[in-house]
């Protein structure tokens, strides 16, 4: 008997959670009764599969369709758009309530745009070819010739904590990165992990991961946010919604599920 | 005075208050209702922060020595390998029809094809092939890539200058006894070259801003630093800096090609 009323006072619960949490993001997005995320044009694996973000498969995508439903919208209720990078960050209106494309939280962004909490920590990994001889150790990488993303937070990280005898070169994208290891402008990269993870095994030939660095370890250890607009009246239901995820496991289930590989990969010290 | 000079002068004063009245307008218009707009602050934040001006300019004015660098060091061979081009097309010797074909096409393709696209092939494209260290250097390929691009455009305004001068003068200087290379060494070429000074100047120019995209192959020139700075500040204000930069060097230096031009033009008149 008393299972049965557990049973409909759980249920009772769930509704008024998910009436509470409809109603926490009722007037606030653009498009009433919708929840419109942004992603990278192209998303890339492991974050999105396929570059087909609807499918709900990959981290990312796995995370936005969790985060909806926590925030009381049903899967077919999330809309789907495309931004870079500038985009993002651009003064004025945006067309997306959210925007998931790895974006990096840092202190100076925060400024700018407005930041879920984090959903993800992702360590840093250098990405090499071939790299039989060399040593996962401080010394031997201040020694390499760096290529790094502009847009990211990689940059900083090498020029900071890396410190190597070249100044390192920068470059658009992953793909370009890529090519110039191939082309033997550079030595090695710095990723974050899943990303290095997916090229390595992926896209550049005889590529291989030589190390991490534990993401508690940096100063700055680089965390994963949701980038709203600034002052944005949702970012307390994402928070929420997010905080929701965490406790209840979920959020680690996804991780589990789509960043798996992660593990194993020798730190550096 | 003359009545005639002194109606002149009454003349030019009234255009003068005229020019200066609507030109006052104009920008009083810009200055007062642009920040009227609701966005304004929002603009201003992002592209007209005080402090990331003063932060970020003098590493972008050192990363602007690498612009001029490159620039200094391709105007040379663009201008040799150009005449030459030139000359190829125009040559008129049956023996030497292979030569016109070949500045043909070699003028179709590398007018047709996008900077861009020339600077990815050749700066990745050719290291690739296994060229060691220091050979396969990013600033030694883009600068081939650049040369090729841009000679091939002063190839077409030289021609066109070459042709453009009278064919009296190849007779008249076959008059006087000079062989074919040397009509063209002291007749020719002197007054085709006075004659494209401006479209040239064009060219450089435009060469001066293409130089920027280096920055695709890993160069951290000012825009590629400027865009660092962007993603790391979130804010767009090291692109005004770099552009204030670009305007200090080429309106100068377009002003002083003018000033030349006229001064030769009067010289000759």
């Amino acid at each position: 008997m008393w299972m049965k009323v557990t049973g409909a006072a759980l249920g009772a619960m769930m509704l008024a959670g998910a009436v509470a949490a409809q109603s926490c993001s009722d007037g606030k997005t653009l498009t009433e009764g919708k929840l419109t995320i942004a992603t990278g044009n192209p998303a890339y694996y492991p974050w999105v599969i396929d570059d087909a973000p609807e499918s709900g498969k990959g981290f990312e995508a796995a995370v936005a369709y969790a985060l909806a439903e926590a925030m009381g919208f049903a899967s077919e209720d999330v809309v789907w758009t495309r931004t870079s990078f500038d985009q993002a960050i651009q003064p004025g209106a945006k067309d997306f309530d959210l925007n998931m494309q790895q974006f990096s939280i840092t202190e100076q962004r925060d400024k700018v745009v407005d930041f879920s909490a984090p959903y993800y920590t992702a360590p840093m990994a250098v990405l090499v070819r071939g790299g039989g001889d060399l040593s996962a150790s401080l010394d031997a990488l201040k020694q390499l010739r760096w290529g790094v993303v502009a847009s990211t937070t990689a940059l900083p990280m090498v020029t900071e904590t890396i410190q190597p005898d070249a100044s390192p070169l920068v470059y658009d994208d992953n793909a370009n990165v890529v090519e110039a290891m191939k082309a033997g402008q550079v030595d090695a990269a710095l990723f974050d992990l899943p990303t290095a993870l997916y090229l390595s095994a992926v896209v550049l030939e005889g590529g291989q991961v030589l190390g991490q660095f534990a993401p508690d370890e940096s100063a700055n250890p680089d965390h994963f946010g949701a980038l709203m607009t600034e002052g944005n009246p949702l970012k307390d239901c994402v928070d929420a919604a997010l905080e929701a995820l965490k406790s209840d496991g979920s959020l680690a289930a996804i991780e589990a599920e789509w960043l798996q590989q992660a593990t194993g990969v020798p730190l550096i010290e | 005075m003359n009545r005639r000079q002194a109606h002149e002068a009454a003349e030019r004063r009234r255009a003068l208050t005229i020019a200066a009245v609507s030109t006052g307008l104009v920008v009083a218009a810009i200055v007062l209702l642009v920040p009227l707009a609701p966005g304004w602050p929002a603009v201003r934040a992002s592209f007209f922060d005080g402090a990331v001006f003063v932060q970020t300019f003098p590493t972008l004015l050192k990363a602007f020595l690498i612009d001029v660098m490159i620039f200094a060091w391709s105007v040379p061979l663009i201008c040799a390998l150009g005449l030459a081009v030139a000359l190829a097309r125009g040559a008129r010797a049956p023996a030497l029809f292979p030569l016109r074909i070949f500045g043909a096409v070699y003028v179709d393709i590398f007018r047709g094809v996008p900077v861009v696209l020339t600077i990815y092939l050749i700066g990745f494209g050719v290291p690739g092939l296994g060229l060691p260290r220091p050979w396969n250097s990013p600033y030694i390929w883009g600068t081939v890539a650049l040369v090729l691009t841009y000679s091939a455009y002063i190839a077409e305004v030289l021609r066109s200058g070459i042709e453009s001068i009278h064919a009296s003068q190849r007779n008249a200087a076959i008059c006087l006894g000079l062989n074919e290379r040397d009509t063209m060494r002291y007749v020719i070429l002197p007054q085709a070259v006075r004659r494209v000074v401006p479209a040239n100047m064009n060219m450089l120019v435009a060469l001066q801003k293409d130089v920027a995209l280096l920055s695709f192959i890993g160069p951290v020139e000012i825009l590629r630093q400027a865009g660092i700075y962007k993603s790391l500040l979130a804010n767009f204000t090291p692109y005004v800096v770099a552009a204030v930069i670009f305007l200090a060097i080429t309106v100068p230096a377009t002003r002083y090609a003018d000033h030349l031009l006229n001064k030769d033009r009067n010289a000759r008149s």
